[in-house]
């Protein structure tokens, strides 16, 4: 196969979540000679984001969406060890996880598999995360975003208790905070003073590179 | 005597008809399909679209649905239709037991409610709208963070029961069941529909 098929191949098979073909395709590009990196940006994510797209439309919903993940994570799995090192010392760390009391996490994952794709270093604490978990791990890793996901209205309100967590143990102005789920809103952000909120996983990525470099050049001035 | 139409999500149909009957409340029934749930920024349009239907029909009309998701946009619609309500709550499983679920919940964070219709209808609004009869291996993905399933039991019929521990058995989950019966609903109905049975 051509470089292209190669691409194409991946492009399809990750947006019909055929894991397998993914991996193979993958193996066989690197077995040619292709950079990673074309392939993590020329094909999968390009792919996940049209996924993302189908899902906002209502033309797919969630299980097409998670082995669609799942076959992007698993070309992560092979990638990863051959693109670290180069780009994503820069681009920074990114601390996840899904609020206390809420167990929702396709729509975490998906944005942390995103995140990676993009080259961000990705801590996941997982679900159900106290604050006092958030704060001892943000002084642990030193990330340059730490993400807050809720999926229930009755959980949303954990962000504020997050940031006052972060106010009171000194580390809000340390770290970039982002907030995001179903049910969050860009004036509910605001309102918790969250630095940022995406609709979406890729906005996410965006969101998150946008925030650093305006901290970057703030630092610099 | 006012004609009074119900909007019922499907998943609080038949209990909204069984409680009609049982207190004499003459009420039209007019379902929405359950599975919308998961859909949930579809619920206004097809609430609105029955609302269309049923234009000058009916004296009262009442919307049998909590906020279910639509994360007050259901409430928006309905302020542009004065007079309609929806019940009060965020959910259906709010509706039946709002203080019962909040403890369920806050004991154990991983905890999957079910009402009588979810587990007698699991394998289709559960099970194949999640997709895990076509990717069974999405089971861990979905349920991988819960440790028990809380059956809010409505009526405890022995159907009901084996449906119950159908479903927690299909997700690899220990039920656990908790009687609420139906005051909850019907007290919600109640508030929502005095004044229209009364006429
Ligand atoms: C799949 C699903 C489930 C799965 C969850 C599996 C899992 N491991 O996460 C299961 C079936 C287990 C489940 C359980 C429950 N669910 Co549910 N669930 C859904 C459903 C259908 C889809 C959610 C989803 O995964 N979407 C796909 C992802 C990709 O989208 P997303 O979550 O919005 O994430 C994107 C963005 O928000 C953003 N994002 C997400 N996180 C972050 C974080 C940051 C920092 C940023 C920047 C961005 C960001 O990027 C993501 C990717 O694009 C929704 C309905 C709906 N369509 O929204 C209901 C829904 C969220 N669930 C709901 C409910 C009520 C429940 C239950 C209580 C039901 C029950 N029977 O017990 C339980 C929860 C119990 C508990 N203990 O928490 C309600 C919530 C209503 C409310 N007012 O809070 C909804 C809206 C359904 C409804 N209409 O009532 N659910």
């Amino acid at each position: 196969m051509t470089d292209e098929e190669i691409l194409q191949l991946l492009y399809e098979e990750t947006l019909t979540g055929n894991a397998p073909a993914v991996a193979g395709g993958v193996n066989d590009g690197l077995a040619q000679g292709m950079p990673p990196e074309s392939m993590l940006f020329d094909a999968l994510i390009p792919s996940l984001e049209e996924v993302g797209a189908r899902f906002e439309r209502g033309d797919y919903f969630v299980p097409e969406m998670l082995i669609a993940a799942r076959a992007m994570q698993g070309a992560l799995d092979i990638l990863r060890p051959l693109l670290a090192d180069n780009e994503s010392a820069q681009i920074g760390t990114f601390l996840m996880g899904t609020v206390k009391g809420d167990v929702h996490d396709i729509g975490k994952n998906l944005c942390n598999i995103m995140l990676e794709g993009a080259g961000f270093n990705v801590i996941d604490l997982g679900v159900n995360v106290p604050p006092e978990k958030f704060i001892e791990q943000i002084e642990e890793h030193q990330p340059d975003v730490v993400g807050f996901s809720a999926f229930l209205t009755t959980t949303m309100p954990m962000f504020k208790a997050n940031i006052n967590a972060l106010e009171k143990a000194g580390l809000r102005d340390r770290v970039i905070v982002m907030v995001g789920g179903a049910p969050v809103t860009q004036e509910y952000a605001d309102a918790v003073g969250a630095d940022g909120y995406a609709a979406d996983a890729s906005t996410a990525v965006r969101k998150a590179k946008e925030l650093i470099e305006l901290r970057r050049e703030k630092v610099l001035v | 005597m006012s004609r009074v139409a119900v909007i019922a999500c499907g998943a609080l149909a038949l209990d909204v008809r069984a409680i009609s009957r049982a207190r004499g409340w003459a009420v039209d029934l007019y379902p929405v399909p359950a599975p919308l749930h998961n859909r949930p920024a579809q619920i206004p349009d097809a609430v609105q679209a029955e609302l269309e239907r049923l234009e000058g029909e009916y004296d009262r009309v009442l919307i049998a649905y909590g906020d279910c998701g639509t994360y007050g946009a259901l409430d928006q619609l309905l302020e542009r239709h004065e007079g309609i309500e929806r019940l009060q709550g965020d959910s259906c499983y709010d509706v039946l037991a709002r203080e019962e679920v909040r403890a369920a919940l806050e004991e154990q964070p991983g905890t999957y409610l079910l009402t009588d219709f979810l587990a007698r209808t699991f394998e289709h609004t559960v099970v194949r709208e999640l997709g895990l009869d076509r990717h069974p291996e999405l089971l861990g993905d979905y349920f991988g963070n819960y440790t028990r399933v809380l059956w809010l039991a409505q009526r405890r019929t022995p159907a009901n029961q084996a449906a119950a521990e159908r479903a927690a058995a299909r997700i690899g989950l220990p039920l656990e069941v908790l009687e609420v019966g139906n005051a909850g609903l019907e007290r919600a109905l109640e508030t929502a529909l005095a004044g229209a049975v009364r006429a």
